[in-house]
């Protein structure tokens, strides 16, 4: 893979909007309180961790295009705005053909669940401008409907590694000349049904909304470059989540004292024969599929602004798809964010 | 590149040989739906597949099998015919790359319908959220075949067959595997049907792409699988080659969530790129399998989009489209439709609309009415969907 730079970034999170209130997440290094989420049938609420409000107005929201968005869509619009910063003028103006790429588990599942809901109720009078906020794609729609972008644009759904998987489609993009940028969100959406469904197969998960994003260009003058994505193992008959796994920390190298590993760990559990610092986003800000594995690849990126910090590893070990992983590294020159 | 390998499962049957036969004659296959109630809906039919009872023999276990829901099913019988007919061993990864809509939504369906009317029961809810999800078929396919993977999933509405196999194309073109399994599968669930039709696009009666007096789309459901390979390694071992794919192009129509724009701008933005990638010019088409979906916003905008694509050729360019016969499979579409192109380049023959009645004048090009034998050296296929995604793929025929 040639030199892929990342350009920008982009966080929605139970931590609050932006990347600031991501990283500061981080520092503080607590779990974020949770709040009660109604689950209709049942005396007792469910466990969740919402995206708050957002402090200011969402100017992107005055766009036609964006009246019935559901938060799926603001969280993925505001993380790509976020990370593509200045670059969305050029986009806009159609001098700058950017790639979009959406990746999530569970997509814009409130609307779907909403939509049959009415389809059990009276199939007749469902709601047709509910049934179209429910393709997978709609999100990515109406990014590229804000960005007056007619660019390739993809919705990748998988298991939380499909966000890397992303990257790795971006970096074939930019490197086939498909797309002079790309930017990569993972999302996924917060709704009593996906959090009722995650918690049967672990009864500690807390669910999370929100979105993650970054910008990747080919031209250098980033704070961080994107300098190896591993295959992707799947998680198969043939090959358990312990054999994925270690196919991606071989392909990741030994690591160095100074080097971060970003992992999925829902908890906690430094791998002992990691050398350097090791950070588990989810145990602070709960389990997010897609979204979750962005806001690791965001931290890991962030963390290079950091002088101690010259690369940092993401792994994933997704719900039952597959392992994989990713290297970043500070570029030569040592520019700062 | 060479396709070595298809496989197809539609409402006509199952594999090449009954669907070359269906689609060559232009036999509709459309019947009142089983599936689930329709008895409030305004459109009650549908082109439903009579799955075969036995499945080929695979490494999955005794609680996959169990576990087999409907999409997977179509996904395992395709990629089947696929595999065997390109003569691969699943001795190394091989990536898959696959389109749909929905994946086993009748699962999700279940899921919801039971949190809602007995939540205190979660008997079978894991294995329905972990089986709903669209991937799961996916990754049953790599189990019962062996298959390493890494495993993509794209899901961009009606377009999402046309960008995996275009997504395939790219991924062996550009050197990052030499090989690739891609289609697409979808399988027909009661929230797409009704979701259609709360929109008012699904017609009462079959539909008739193009037709002057078309009414709206009729759903489908199936499958198909191709398997890609460098040329050079399809000589080299001396595989039957099908055909080859010689050019992608995709675009994002901004216009509307579910609306083209009138003019078919990205349509056409997505057919000059695969001209452009394959290096043809539009006089070189024999044939365009259309999107053709019936609704009068699509084929007015695709006809405008092949208009003024194809210029002067376009009055004796002849294109037709096989949702005629086996209704809107929405993800699989792109891959079934390419498996008709490759049809068509290997028998010489022209998929014929037979229910078209009065074509719609917007259509300056000539549409395929009746079974014909045609020389077919090069075919497109167009691929639309909600959320503005357009996809092209061009295919040539291989002697």
């Amino acid at each position: 893979m040639s030199a892929v730079f990342i350009h920008g970034l982009g966080a929605v999170s139970p931590a609050g909007w932006g990347v600031a209130a991501l990283r500061g997440a981080l520092e503080k290094n607590l779990p974020l309180p949770v709040q009660m989420c109604e689950r209709p049938g049942w005396e007792k609420k469910l466990p969740v961790r919402p995206v708050p409000p957002s402090p200011a107005r969402l100017d992107f929201l005055a766009h036609p295009r964006l009246r019935r968005a559901g938060t799926m869509a603001q969280h993925i619009l505001a993380a790509a705005l976020e990370a593509l910063g200045p670059d969305v003028i050029p986009v806009q103006t159609g001098t700058l053909r950017l790639g979009i790429i959406v990746c999530t588990l569970a997509g814009g599942v409130a609307y779907s669940r909403r939509f049959y809901g009415e389809v059990l109720q009276e199939p007749s009078t469902a709601g047709p401008l509910i049934f179209s906020e429910t393709v997978f794609n709609a999100p990515a729609s109406h990014l590229a409907a804000y960005l007056n972008s007619s660019a390739t644009n993809y919705t990748l759904v998988g298991d939380d590694g499909s966000f890397l998987q992303g990257l790795a489609l971006a970096a074939q993009w930019l490197e086939s000349g498909r797309a002079e940028g790309c930017v990569v969100v993972g999302a996924e959406e917060l709704d009593w049904i996906i959090a009722d469904a995650a918690r049967l197969f672990r009864r500690s998960t807390i669910y999370a909304g929100g979105a993650g994003a970054l910008y990747l260009k080919k031209s250098p003058g980033a704070p961080a470059v994107l300098s190896a994505i591993t295959d992707s193992f799947p998680i198969i008959q043939s090959q358990n989540r312990a054999a994925a796994t270690r196919r991606v920390r071989t392909q990741l190298g030994p690591g160095a004292p100074d080097e971060l590993l970003c992992d999925s760990a829902a908890h906690p559990s430094p791998a002992p024969d990691w050398p350097g610092p090791q950070w588990s986003p989810r145990a602070i800000l709960g389990e997010s599929f897609a979204a979750a594995a962005a806001w690791q690849c965001v931290l890991a990126c962030d963390a290079l602004r950091e002088p101690r910090y010259p690369a940092a590893c993401v792994t994933v070990v997704g719900a039952y798809q597959q392992a994989i992983g990713a290297r970043f590294v500070r570029p030569p020159g040592e520019i700062s964010l | 590149m060479a396709i070595t390998g298809a496989g197809i499962l539609t409402a006509l049957g199952n594999g090449w040989q009954t669907n070359a036969a269906g689609f060559r004659a232009g036999t509709t296959a459309f019947r009142p739906v089983s599936l689930f109630d329709v008895s409030r809906q305004r459109a009650k039919i549908a082109a439903e597949i009579d799955l075969p009872a036995d499945l080929p023999a695979t490494r999955l276990t005794a609680n996959q099998l169990r576990r087999l829901n409907r999409a997977a099913r179509m996904l395992l019988l395709a990629a089947h015919e696929a595999w065997r007919q390109s003569g691969w061993q699943p001795d190394e990864p091989l990536p898959v790359v696959l389109g749909t809509t929905g994946g086993e939504m009748s699962l999700g369906q279940d899921y919801l319908r039971q949190a809602l009317h007995t939540p205190n029961d979660f008997k079978r809810q894991a294995t329905r959220a972990a089986y709903y999800q669209v991937q799961r078929p996916a990754l049953l396919l790599c189990d019962a075949f062996d298959f390493q993977g890494p495993l993509t999933v794209i899901s961009n509405a009606c377009a999402s067959g046309a960008n995996a196999i275009g997504h395939a194309f790219e991924t062996v073109r550009h050197g990052h595997a030499r090989r690739v399994l891609t289609g697409g599968y979808d399988a027909l669930c009661q929230l797409t049907f009704a979701g259609f039709d709360s929109l008012q696009a699904l017609a009462p009666t079959p539909c008739r792409p193009f037709d002057a007096q078309r009414h709206g789309l009729t759903l489908g459901e199936g499958a198909a699988v191709l398997t890609l390979e460098t040329l050079a390694d399809a000589k080299k071992r001396g595989a039957e080659i099908l055909g080859e794919i010689i050019g992608y192009g995709a675009a994002t129509d901004t216009h509307h969530l579910t609306q083209p724009h009138p003019e078919g701008r990205a349509a056409r933005a997505a057919m000059q790129a695969a001209c452009a990638d394959a290096g043809i010019t539009p006089e070189q088409v024999d044939y365009i399998n259309a999107h053709g979906t019936a609704t009068p916003q699509n084929d007015a905008a695709e006809s405008a989009a092949i208009n003024g694509w194809a210029g002067a050729r376009a009055c004796r360019l002849p294109v037709s489209s096989t949702k005629a016969g086996i209704g809107h499979l929405l993800g699989a579409a792109g891959a079934v439709e390419a498996v008709v192109c490759l049809m068509a380049l290997r028998g010489q023959w022209l998929p014929p609309q037979t229910s078209l009645a009065t074509p719609d004048p917007v259509c300056q090009f000539p549409l395929v009415r009746q079974p014909v034998d045609a020389k077919v050296g090069i075919t497109l296929s167009n691929s639309f969907g909600f959320g503005g995604a357009n996809a092209s793929l061009i295919f040539r025929r291989w002697s």
